[in-house]
């Protein structure tokens, strides 16, 4: 069976800077992985590879075992990846409603249609309730997106990222800023909306990667160190050195 | 589960009673269209009829860009010109050959025309959207207008493309002659073109328009491509706009570069930009006033087009959201039972702010006639008459407008705390977010 995502030799160079270098990533179907590492590491470019946002100077992607560099964001999407993004990133003059709804659209196959009314598509209707109830934001339903309180946006942003039903989920630090209680609430949702899907995460909390990846990969410099399950990656001395080391300070 | 169940259902009802309000509102306006000629039947009043559902069109039409997709065009124009043009060389061609196409179908023909020019020229424009596009419909629009006055055969030069709309075959028994008749026909397009452009709002394409508009990078992410948006959207906008053009050609039984160029492209976007382009009825009232001020404004001025700047630049700076945002600004207060407190302040601050506009238009007014012939010189204000040369209409205006300014600022400030209190009562009583 092919990976979920497949990352070959992946290279990123803006101008002369070389922010990705050699990198090498496979997530298994199925598989809860986070990727750590600190600030300026390049998680969130990784993110931004595999997305088709942007695209490798070399190397090449694959989901599941179809190559997608140099692809645009949305054939990946329709390919059944879907991403969030780490500063919120939703349809601010809409409302939560809607923001949703749009979400739902093209997986539910009505795509650009323009002799439907959109109001009467069942399907459409009960995915979205059932997001907005996911998401705790059903009762905010008629609020503009832009309106909306900090966590809030970030649980809509999660709201986004699932709702087409994508098989991947790319969730680049879904709890950033979130206060205790919100984070906890947060995974708790992360872990039941991503169930039987894969998941790729990019989190700070260490407490929330050790409780919920199967395996973590330590990105540091553009490069991955270690790639592992969490036992493997807590024991492993270069991690200790790079990263873990410094925030036991 | 069940919860979501209920909720879902809720959300049906409450669609359900949308739909009634929603054909309530369709029912009123064609009754109104189809009353407003019995209430006012003088042949100015159905002449400004026209030209006014004219424009309600084409404005509805410009914002399917504007403020569905959040594309600003220079050139809309382009569309609603070059579906006039195909009109009248359709009318012409069914009067030539006999066909029998009856002339309420050609505002069709017009459609067609303004959605060609999209299909093709469409794809390009809209690969990106902001000042790319701007700058590149601008140019479209100066390319098209600028080849009408050298393609004599196609655009009929300076003197335009004429045509007579009675020679076509009646239907019940309408020649279309009489400017009634013209009337009804073009409230019949504007109903029919109304209800399509509102109801493509509610369509899966219509609401990823809405998403483009608000962020076109996210829409990558939910598996839309942007540009294929907005390239169906300009397709839209370039049909109806050219139903538009059509019902210009047939009322005015010519079509000439005007119709194309930069002025038409500017008028439309100033309407819609001044109804306001969040709501769908804005463009209808901006259309509505602007219309009539070209009207009206012409006849008593001739620098209508610097009031024309003078309101634009107002509306810009202190009601971006148009006559319909203002409007639906109140829309809480209502609903609160607030808006009582407003409209003291309003009423307060109407007379100083009356005065400084006084002022202001006295000041234009010397201005533009100071080299005018003699009998040109009265300025008519408000039934008073002021002569444009004299001092004492200098006076008049300095103190309007420096006495007005400050009683006014006292008077704003007023509306300001009304409006603060108005909104808290909305903010408690859960009326306003
Ligand atoms: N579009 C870009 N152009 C130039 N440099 C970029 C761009 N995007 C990211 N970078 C740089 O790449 C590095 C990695 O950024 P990022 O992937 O956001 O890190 P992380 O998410 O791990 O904190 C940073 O130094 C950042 O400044
Ligand atoms: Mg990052």
């Amino acid at each position: 069976m092919s990976a979920a995502i497949e990352v070959q030799a992946v290279e990123k160079r803006f101008g002369n800077v070389r922010i990705i270098q050699d990198l090498n990533l496979s997530v298994a179907k199925g598989e809860r992985h986070a990727v750590i590492g600190p600030n300026g590491a390049g998680k969130s470019t990784t993110f931004n590879l595999i997305s088709g946002h942007i695209a490798p100077t070399s190397g090449e992607i694959r989901l599941n075992g179809e190559v997608i560099s140099g692809l645009r964001p949305f054939e990946i999407n329709r390919r059944g990846l879907s991403r969030s993004f780490q500063v919120t990133n939703v349809f601010a003059r809409m409302t939560v409603w809607e923001n949703v709804r749009c979400a739902v659209l093209w997986a539910t196959g009505h795509r650009y249609a323009f002799w439907k009314n959109v109001d009467e598509l069942p399907e459409v209707r009960r995915r979205t309730a059932e997001i907005l109830e996911d998401i705790h934001l059903f009762h905010r339903r008629d609020i503009p997106a832009g309106l909306l309180t900090y966590a809030e946006q970030r649980e809509l942003e999660i709201g986004i990222t699932i709702a087409g039903g994508a098989d991947v989920i790319l969730l680049d630090e879904p709890t950033a800023g979130m206060s205790h209680a919100e984070t906890e609430r947060a995974v708790a949702l992360i872990r039941r909306l991503t169930e039987g899907r894969t998941l790729v995460i990019v989190e700070h909390d260490m407490s929330v990667v050790f409780g919920l990846a199967d395996r973590i990969s330590v990105l540091v410099y553009g490069r991955v160190i270690a790639s592992g399950t969490p036992e493997e990656i807590r024991g492993n001395p270069k991690v200790k050195e790079a990263y873990l080391g410094e925030e036991a300070h | 589960m069940s919860d979501t169940a209920t909720s879902a259902v809720d959300i049906k009802a409450q669609s359900r009673g949308q739909n009634l309000r929603f054909y309530g509102i369709w029912v009123i306006a064609a009754i109104v269209l189809i009353v407003l000629p019995m209430i006012f039947s003088s042949g100015g009043s159905l002449t400004s009829f026209s030209l006014i559902g004219i424009s309600i069109i084409f404005a509805l039409s410009y914002n399917i860009l504007l403020g569905q997709t959040g594309l600003l065009s220079f050139g809309h124009a382009v569309h609603y010109g070059l579906g006039g043009f195909l009109a009248i060389h359709a009318m012409n061609a069914v009067i030539a050959r006999g066909w029998s196409i009856p002339l309420p179908l050609i505002p069709l023909v017009g459609g067609v025309g303004g959605l060609a020019i999209a299909i093709v020229v469409g794809w390009v424009i809209t690969k990106r959207a902001g000042t790319v596009f701007a700058m590149i419909s601008l140019g479209i629009g100066e390319l098209v207008a600028s080849s009408s006055l050298i393609l004599r055969s196609v655009f009929g030069g300076e003197s335009g493309v004429t045509t007579n709309r009675t020679d076509l075959p009646q239907v019940f028994g309408w020649n279309f002659g009489p400017q009634i008749q013209i009337y009804y026909l073009i409230a019949f397009w504007l109903m029919i073109s109304a209800i399509a452009m509102y109801a493509l709002t509610r369509t899966p394409l219509g609401r990823i328009c809405n998403a483009v508009r608000d962020n076109p990078e996210r829409v990558e992410f939910i598996g839309y491509d942007p540009h294929v948006v907005r390239y169906l959207a300009y397709c839209f906008a370039g049909f109806f706009a050219g139903i538009a053009g059509g019902l210009s050609a047939i009322n005015f039984e010519i079509a000439n570069s005007a119709y194309l160029g930069a002025v038409q492209s500017g008028i439309v976007l100033f309407a819609t930009f001044i109804g306001g382009t969040a709501y769908f009825f804005g463009p209808i009232l901006g259309a509505i006033l602007v219309t009539y001020l070209q009207l009206g404004l012409t006849s008593v001025t001739t620098v209508w087009q610097l009031y024309f700047g003078v309101i634009f630049i107002g509306i810009v700076m202190f009601a971006p959201g148009g006559i319909a945002g203002l409007l639906m600004m109140h829309r809480p207060l209502v609903r609160a039972g607030s808006l009582g407190l407003m409209i003291p302040a309003y009423l307060i601050a109407l007379v100083p702010t009356v005065a400084l506009a006084c002022g202001v238009i006295l000041a234009i007014e010397i201005i533009a006639r100071q080299h005018l012939p003699a009998d040109a010189q009265i300025i008519n204000l408000l039934g008073i008459p002021f002569s444009a040369t004299s001092p004492a209409t200098w006076l008049t205006s300095v103190i309007l407008i420096v006495g007005g300014y400050f009683v006014a600022r006292l008077t704003w400030q007023r509306i300001a705390d009304a409006w603060d209190r108005a909104t808290t009562i909305a903010r408690d009583r859960g009326y306003l977010a």
